[in-house]
């Protein structure tokens, strides 16, 4: 974990999941194909040298992933390096309680090599489905999260809230890994409080850029990064940033061209709308050679200030697995390298790496020991007495099977 | 002497267009109105043709392409409407609707608002109110209490001549006039203002609810 600790910029990929019928061959994978691909399709992009993969919560056809934190646990558990986080996280219409423990279990199981990105949702049933009204989107997006703030830094938790059963006593199990809640993303296409939100933590600030022009993330991001100072976070240049993006590419571009045209076309998000010419100069989308995306997002940075996660999405649209592989392949070997030294050039020392778990315990602990939580015998009652864990710092690596080289 | 501006939008779908004809007529009578209440107007005109197919895509991907996010603040900022429409099936066409419909329903709020509309006969000439008055009341637009039909035969010598078309325009457009003159000259506040979504002076705590313990 350590050898991330000087990550300047994460670079990945995030998918949403859907199940689309490829338009040029008329054949929709089944589920069980899909999840499968996925599933290959993160393992490789740690092959090619990424080291994000995040994916989407979604709860309808023809989206597959209602179940993020049991997929990317496989995913953990199927690579070393590669950052597993969603894109995004339903702050909304979960229970903020199970998202504490599913992810602080992800947390464990994948040695901190986790984060995750909070949203809205992207379908107004979903609130009615799980027992939520969707005119309290904003409202529950606020509450929830300030509920799964305090589970993860705080033991013993009373809360009550307007639209949760309140608790009193409650512990939120396990624990986060080495006393570090995990790094929160917020993720907007366009609230401004969602910005707010962020920059009160101090938490991430990602900005969807996949489907509108970037003025409109221009304002959001420079939105959350002025009140990250407001809040005394650091200066608006120390914000953590993280961008979308979409790219499809081929050594020539109109082969790029040629080749992506159908997906585009009949794409659920944007097919029989504007035209690919149109669409790709509006937005982030770029259809092209290497150079051309290399060029676009080298200019990310021009619009957006300095920053810390750039995710593509390229697996969509019924674009098949043979492709998609290939798309990682040129991304790893001939678009990222190039964008990590672009990006890095005359990168201010100010400017905070991309967070990872590794980084954040050792700002917080030093090379100390970490905080490794062991439940106090079961005494039924959490609140009287003292904490219900035996609170103690365990030597470095000694517990769990966690080992920090220079930690 | 203030100056205020006024936004009209024509949904007519040919060219030349009568629905833009009567369209002209509203806001040249309503500048010389306010011209009367020595308020100096402008006027941009929206001809929604020009916008068809940005305002499907619009629908279709979330956003709009840039022409149209310009005509759309042209609206949305100004401090007075003029929404004319041609009557298809006893209703606005197809493309003012969409039009209302790429637009957040919160920003004609309070906005003082002329109909206007037209059709072969004058048998139409309720659709004003029953159909397209309440799409302004939805939006809580200030629509005034005349609207101007225009029947194809207003604009010749069979029309009606108990109260003739200029008469109409001319008092649908003395009340749109006595509605701008009413209001303070419109602002548009900024949505990545703090000060708008979280009310002037305070801080995400308060939208916490003391949560935050602020």
């Amino acid at each position: 974990m350590s050898e991330q600790t000087g990550t300047q910029m994460q670079f990945g990929i995030m998918s949403v999941s859907d199940i689309t019928r490829d338009p040029t061959t008329g054949i929709t994978p089944s589920e069980q194909e899909r999840i499968k691909a996925t599933l290959t399709i993160a393992k490789h992009s740690e092959e090619v040298g990424l080291d994000v993969f995040a994916i989407g919560e979604h709860h309808n056809p023809p989206f597959w992933s209602s179940s993020p934190t049991t997929f990317l646990a496989a995913l953990a558990a199927q690579t070393e390096r590669l950052v597993v986080s969603t894109s995004t996280t339903l702050i909304t219409t979960n229970d903020p309680v199970r998202i504490a423990e599913e992810y602080a279990m992800l947390q464990h199981v994948s040695d901190g090599r986790m984060d995750l990105m909070l949203g809205r949702g992207n379908t107004g049933p979903v609130y009615p489905w799980f027992g939520k009204d969707i005119r309290q989107g904003l409202p529950l997006a606020i509450e929830n999260y300030a509920l799964l703030h305090k589970l993860w830094r705080e033991d013993v938790v009373d809360w009550e809230g307007k639209f949760r059963t309140p608790l009193q006593g409650f512990t939120s199990t396990p624990r986060p890994l080495d006393g570090i809640a995990p790094f929160v993303w917020h993720g907007s296409i366009r609230t401004p409080e969602i910005a707010e939100q962020a920059a009160y933590y101090g938490d991430g600030f990602f900005a969807n850029n996949i489907f509108w022009p970037k003025e409109h993330y221009q304002r959001l991001i420079e939105l959350y990064r002025q009140r990250y100072a407001h809040y005394g976070h650091g200066t608006p240049e120390q914000a953590i940033v993280g961008l979308g993006g979409q790219v499809f590419m081929a050594a020539k571009s109109q082969d790029a061209v040629s080749q992506f045209r159908p997906y585009f076309d009949n794409a659920p998000v944007y097919g029989h709308g504007p035209s690919m010419e149109d669409f790709t100069e509006m937005t982030p989308l770029t259809v092209g050679s290497p150079q051309q995306v290399i060029d676009r997002y080298a200019g990310m940075r021009e619009h957006f200030g300095d920053y810390q996660r750039q995710l593509f999405l390229i697996d969509h649209a019924g674009l098949p697995l043979k492709t998609v592989l290939e798309q990682l392949d040129i991304l790893g070997s001939e678009v990222v390298p190039v964008l990590r030294k672009e990006l890095a050039k005359d990168r201010p020392e100010t400017v905070p790496d991309a967070p990872t778990h590794a980084a954040r315990v050792k700002a917080v602990y030093g090379d100390g020991p970490t905080r490794q939580a062991r439940p106090g015998a079961n005494r039924g009652d959490n609140l009287t007495g003292d904490s219900p864990y035996e609170d103690t710092p365990a030597p470095a690596g000694s517990a769990f099977g966690l080992t920090r080289k220079g930690a | 002497m203030t100056t205020r501006r006024i936004a009209v939008v024509s949904a007519g779908l040919s060219n030349p267009s009568s629905t833009r004809m009567l369209a002209d007529r509203l806001a040249a009578e309503t500048v010389k109105a306010l011209a009367a209440r020595d308020i100096a107007a402008t006027v941009d005109v929206i001809e929604l043709r020009d916008y068809a197919h940005d305002i499907t895509n619009n629908l279709l991907t979330g956003f709009a392409p840039p022409a149209l996010e310009t005509a759309i603040n042209t609206v949305v900022s100004a401090d007075a409407l003029i929404a004319v429409t041609p009557i298809f099936s006893t209703s606005y066409s197809g493309l003012f609707k969409s039009f209302i419909d790429v637009l957040d329903p919160d920003s004609l709020t309070g906005t003082p608002v002329l109909i206007g509309a037209n059709a072969g006969t004058a048998r139409h000439s309720l659709a004003i109110d029953y159909a397209i008055r309440p799409l302004f009341a939805y939006l809580h637009a200030d629509a005034v209490s005349t609207g101007v039909f225009a029947a194809s035969s207003d604009w010749g010598g069979a029309g009606d001549d108990v109260a003739p078309l200029a008469r109409r325009v001319e008092k649908g457009t003395k009340e749109l006039a006595d509605a701008i003159a009413q209001r303070d000259a419109a602002t548009v506040a900024d949505p990545f203002d703090p000060a708008t979504y979280l009310g002037e002076g305070r801080s995400f705590g308060h939208m916490l609810g003391g949560l935050a313990g602020e």
